[in-house]
């Protein structure tokens, strides 16, 4: 009886063990599923054309996706001159300034900006920027955008200042430098790096959002000069174009698909790279 | 963080007035202090504000419908009745299906990757995990399209009539999109928050932990699923509510694979609707204002959802992180 108990045990354990490991290898394969399946659809269409053409009239073949190149490179300016002083600042307050309470406070409110639905951020920038003017418009998209980079830029920038050693700000002090002086000219140079790299992340992030651009930034099939008018951007052509019914842009959604994939995830590796080196907490 | 130096403090008592205050601004140091507490400030300003403008937006549906919006199940914007239950519904079931399929799979993989994976292998596996969660949603929503969809058609859905059609679940026709096809591509987008947040949560368990319950005589098994998950439960939990919260306000690879179609159905075959979905689908063509403001309001009630889901999650990972487990 003891014995049959005894196998029982032990056959368990080596089942579900190995269970765990079917799970991990199954869950990590999916991404190199992605990967060779974009590749396999969407590199076939990418030639020089994709990138510096314009798109078709619906139904013609050929074009490409010039505009919304430029497109995502403006919003992604937005976002940034937008985004990352408001985030840098208040990743600066948490790390060297704050209380208790207000940083708790700030803290929490940030997590949860974070993790509001990226269509909910879209409703609201379209009552910031679109409803007071009346139509869409690249700032718009660009506020949508701004404000999804805010939360995590706080985050990164928080993590990799509390990783500079207090030994760093005390030295500046003892020679006589102020407290933002230290801050300034000490603490965040040295820390510089990781911040930027977190800043990288976040835009990294926020280019592949669709949601939020869908009523503010709308998409556009031509250039879009200056900042007031509608633009595309590449993840609003992979949408609309995998949910047309022409064959010639859904291959083109595979192509733009890959561009995009592949620019997020470079920029992914690259910062994680960086980050994992710096021993601070993933952000 | 206070940094360990103590500030001198000044000599001079703070005076009050006009005078004072411009004296104490020229202090490069209350400057800095002044201007990046502004900052964070307004960082819950942004947050009130969105509270603020989705509440007032929506103030034309709540004149109208008052709470009869959270009940009832007639989504026709022309003829001016706004009911919320059908895509209310539809966000749950797609995400209580997804969690479904995640919570398991994710904690296996988290298990593996923390008790049994040399740390080397760990530690690329889960690189490759937070890739996975990089990935645009965009994306996924491509590839539910087309490769899912007629995985679904062809393949899954075929094989679960025939083997659990008994169920309600599973009958009724098969088009490819609806419920269950959004499920599993919400399944893989949270499976990675699942996986890297339970795994550092597993591994911040103790090793003492585990060796007294292997010199006890417990298998490896055993050590792991009686001592050390139960040790970490809290941060799972967090983990789980994170994932839950990602998958309710998922928009856009759910729009693309769900059908569009607010309706209740029993059958995981049906086409349904999410809040996100019909947001970005009908928020440019809304035909009327209150059909916006029913929209806005529908808004209101995902990012009140997300919220809570959010707001426990944290709380409960500040608890492990705090208390080291044992929540």
């Amino acid at each position: 009886m003891k014995r049959v108990l005894l196998i029982w045990r032990k056959s368990l354990n080596l089942v579900m063990l190995s269970l765990t490991g079917v799970a991990a290898f199954g869950v990590v394969s999916v991404l190199f599923l992605i990967l060779g399946y974009l590749i396999w659809n969407g590199s076939t269409s990418l030639n020089l054309d994709f990138f510096l053409k314009l798109p078709r009239p619906e139904g013609e073949v050929g074009g490409g996706v010039a505009n919304a190149i430029v497109g995502s490179l403006k919003l992604l300016f937005l976002a940034a001159i937008i985004g990352l002083p408001v985030g840098l600042l208040a990743g600066v307050y948490l790390a060297e300034f704050g209380g208790k309470t207000f940083s708790f406070i700030v803290r929490y409110t940030t997590d949860l900006l974070n993790g509001v639905p990226s269509i909910v951020i879209g409703m609201f920038a379209y009552a910031l920027a679109v409803l007071p003017v009346k139509h869409y418009s690249t700032m718009a998209g660009g506020v949508a955008l701004g404000i999804m980079v805010v939360p995590i830029t706080v985050r990164a920038t928080e993590e990799f200042l509390r990783a500079i050693p207090n030994s760093l700000r005390e030295g500046a002090m003892a020679l006589g430098a102020s407290k933002w002086k230290t801050i300034a000219t000490v603490v965040v140079p040295a820390a510089a790096g990781g911040i930027i790299t977190g800043m990288l992340l976040a835009l990294a992030r926020v280019a592949g959002e669709t949601a939020p651009l869908i009523f503010t930034a709308l998409g556009n099939q031509y250039w879009s000069p200056g900042w007031g008018q509608p633009i595309s951007s590449l993840p609003l052509v992979v949408y609309t174009y995998a949910i047309s019914p022409y064959d010639d842009w859904r291959r083109q959604a595979w192509a733009a698909g890959l561009v995009l994939l592949a620019l997020v995830l470079l920029a992914n590796i690259g910062c994680r790279i960086v980050i994992n080196r710096k021993g601070v907490r993933s952000v | 963080m206070s940094t360990a130096t103590t500030s001198i403090e000044h000599a001079a008592p703070p005076a009050s007035g006009p005078r004072a205050l411009l004296r104490r601004l020229r202090n490069g140091d209350e400057v800095a202090h002044v201007v990046t507490l502004i900052f964070a400030a307004l960082i819950l300003l942004v947050t009130s504000l969105l509270v603020y403008e989705l509440w007032v937006r929506s103030g034309p549906t709540r004149a109208a419908s008052g709470l009869s919006f959270l009940w009832t199940s007639t989504w026709d914007p022309i003829g001016g009745n706004f009911g919320a239950v059908p895509f209310i519904f539809g966000t749950l079931v797609t995400s209580l299906l997804a969690l479904l399929i995640a919570v398991p799979l994710g904690l296996a993989a988290a298990i593996f990757l923390a008790e049994l994976a040399p740390r080397n292998v760990s530690d690329t596996t889960a690189f490759l995990i937070d890739l996975l969660a990089a990935v645009p949603s965009v994306i996924y929503g491509v590839l539910g399209i087309f490769v899912v969809v007629p995985m679904m058609r062809t393949t899954i859905g075929p094989a679960l009539k025939k083997s659990l059609g008994f169920l309600p679940f599973f009958r009724g026709p098969n088009y490819g999109v609806g419920f269950l096809t959004a499920s599993i591509v919400l399944t893989i987008m949270i499976v990675p928050y699942i996986i890297s947040v339970s795994r550092e949560v597993l591994l911040t368990v103790p090793r003492d932990q585990r060796e007294a319950a292997l010199g006890l005589g417990a298998t490896r098994w055993e050590s792991t699923w009686k001592v050390v998950v139960p040790w970490a439960r809290t941060g799972i939990m967090g983990s789980i509510f994170l994932a839950l919260a990602r998958a309710l306000g998922e928009t856009m690879a759910v729009t693309m694979v769900i059908g569009n179609n607010p309706k209740i159905a029993a059958s995981l075959f049906a086409p349904g609707y999410t809040i996100a979905a019909v947001i970005a689908n009908e928020f440019n063509e809304a035909t009327s204002d209150l059909h916006r403001s029913g929209l806005m309001e529908l808004g209101l009630v995902l990012f009140l959802m997300t919220f809570i889901l959010n707001g426990l999650a944290r709380l409960l990972i500040i608890a492990t992180e705090r208390g080291g487990g044992r929540g």
